[in-house]
């Protein structure tokens, strides 16, 4: 799990919390959590985008509200009570997204209320927001939800760009024949096959550098 | 009248076509996090399918009987993974009382099915709109999807666990061992379920 610095007094600790949550504990390639919406999401980056706000949003929400009644809740039913919470915010996300944005509704499909059982937002519950203060576990579900958004970008924007040789729906590289295989499942698969590889060998390579 | 052509359709879908785990992107956690050795596997696999029948069941139930007549779907979220995790939470009970050894194989899996995308998933689905019939299942569909959304996933499952046995014998480059050489299994296995997806025959 993850663990940011205690203190946020400095910059440079402000900072730190920033690298830790996008790039040393990323959620998605490091931490490997919230995998099934990761690969369900990714064949456009439109679809990535919106995966990655509305969880962004649902974390901190539920992050605040955890760590506001963290005293209050007895241990037993803390699981259940986060779970609860998180379900409401989830669905203010789902009602909101079908008023508002009815076909990015439809094409996420059954993944947006599937964001209650994404497990990066109990994680960070459990893990974080129900030890710390308000204001930390409210960054701590900013720099998380980012770093799961830019997961999702990158993954989406590499399977778009093959699968449809689109981004964002525009034409990309004139003349490349599209492999569709990477806007279906198993280009998901394959896509972050190699880039959870690629972040591992950079990973080992740094550490390897320090030591 | 019972529509049977309908409900083998629904089986070989669930199982074979959309299966859950390579089509669908359902229940990837305890997918690549049990998938290490065969009988855990298999284990996992059974109490999967058992929550998920029980899950369609109880949701279906939920849905039909008191959030439609009382015109608060929207809740539907909300209500549905408390059924979920109430429900785990009974049958780890029960099963701790009257069937020690069935607790002994699958005790240790439960608790991590409440979490389980695949259940919350098997009920939506359920409850949503379909390809078969453009409106809900009906509680028998319900039911025959969530024991073969389940089948699925064990067959997935359980298909897994015996590659990365083999996996670990391996001689591997050090990026790829652990988990991405398992997700390019995993990506091999859609491609071959892929070719499913001609099995059009009910539509």
């Amino acid at each position: 799990m993850a663990h940011a610095p205690a203190t946020l007094e400095s910059s440079s600790a402000a900072g730190a919390v920033f690298t830790e949550g996008l790039w040393k504990q990323n959620p998605v390639f490091v931490q490997v959590l919230g995998m099934c919406p990761t690969l369900a999401v990714t064949n456009s980056v439109r679809n990535a985008v919106a995966m990655g706000a509305a969880t962004l949003f649902v974390l901190v929400c539920s992050n605040v509200l955890i760590s506001l009644v963290r005293k209050l809740v007895p241990k037993q039913v803390r699981i259940a009570t986060y779970i609860l919470i998180i379900a409401t915010f989830v669905t203010i996300v789902q009602l909101t997204m079908k008023a508002y944005l009815p076909s990015l509704d439809r094409s996420l499909g059954i993944f947006v209320p599937l964001i209650v059982v994404n497990c990066i937002i109990l994680a960070r519950a459990e893990a974080y927001a129900s030890k710390n203060k308000v204001i930390r576990s409210a960054i701590d579900g900013l720099v998380m939800g980012l770093g799961f958004t830019l997961a999702l970008c990158l993954l989406s924007v590499i399977r778009e760009l093959l699968g449809s040789n689109k981004i964002l729906g525009l034409n990309a590289v004139p003349g490349f024949k599209p492999m569709t295989v990477f806007i279906l499942a198993p280009g998901g698969f394959f896509t972050i096959a190699f880039v959870m590889a690629a972040v591992t060998t950079i990973r080992n390579r740094k550490g390897t550098r320090k030591a | 009248m019972i529509d049977v052509a309908g409900l083998i359709g629904i089986v070989i879908s669930a199982i074979l076509i959309q299966n859950f785990v390579l089509a669908r992107f359902l229940g990837l956690c305890p997918f690549f996090g049990v998938s290490k050795r065969l009988s855990s596997a298999v284990g996992m696999g059974m109490a999967v399918v058992f929550v998920m029948t029980i899950a369609s069941i109880f949701t279906w139930g939920m849905n039909t009987f008191v959030l439609i007549p009382n015109d608060v779907g929207y809740l539907q979220t909300i209500v549905f993974i408390l059924v979920i995790a109430g429900l785990v939470q009974l049958v780890e009970m029960a099963l701790q009382k009257f069937s020690p050894a069935l607790y002994e194989a699958l005790g240790i899996y439960l608790p991590l099915i409440t979490t389980n995308c695949a259940v919350l998933g098997v009920a939506l689905i359920n409850t949503g709109i379909n390809q078969f019939t453009n409106k809900g299942f009906t509680f028998l569909e319900a039911l025959v999807n969530g024991v073969a959304s389940g089948i699925g996933f064990t067959l997935a499952l359980v298909l897994m666990a015996g590659i990365r046995e083999k996996l670990e014998l391996a001689h591997l480059p050090k990026a790829l061992q652990g988990l991405p050489v398992a997700f390019v299994s995993a990506g091999l296995m859609a491609l071959a379920f892929l070719g499913f997806s001609g099995l059009n025959f009910f539509r």
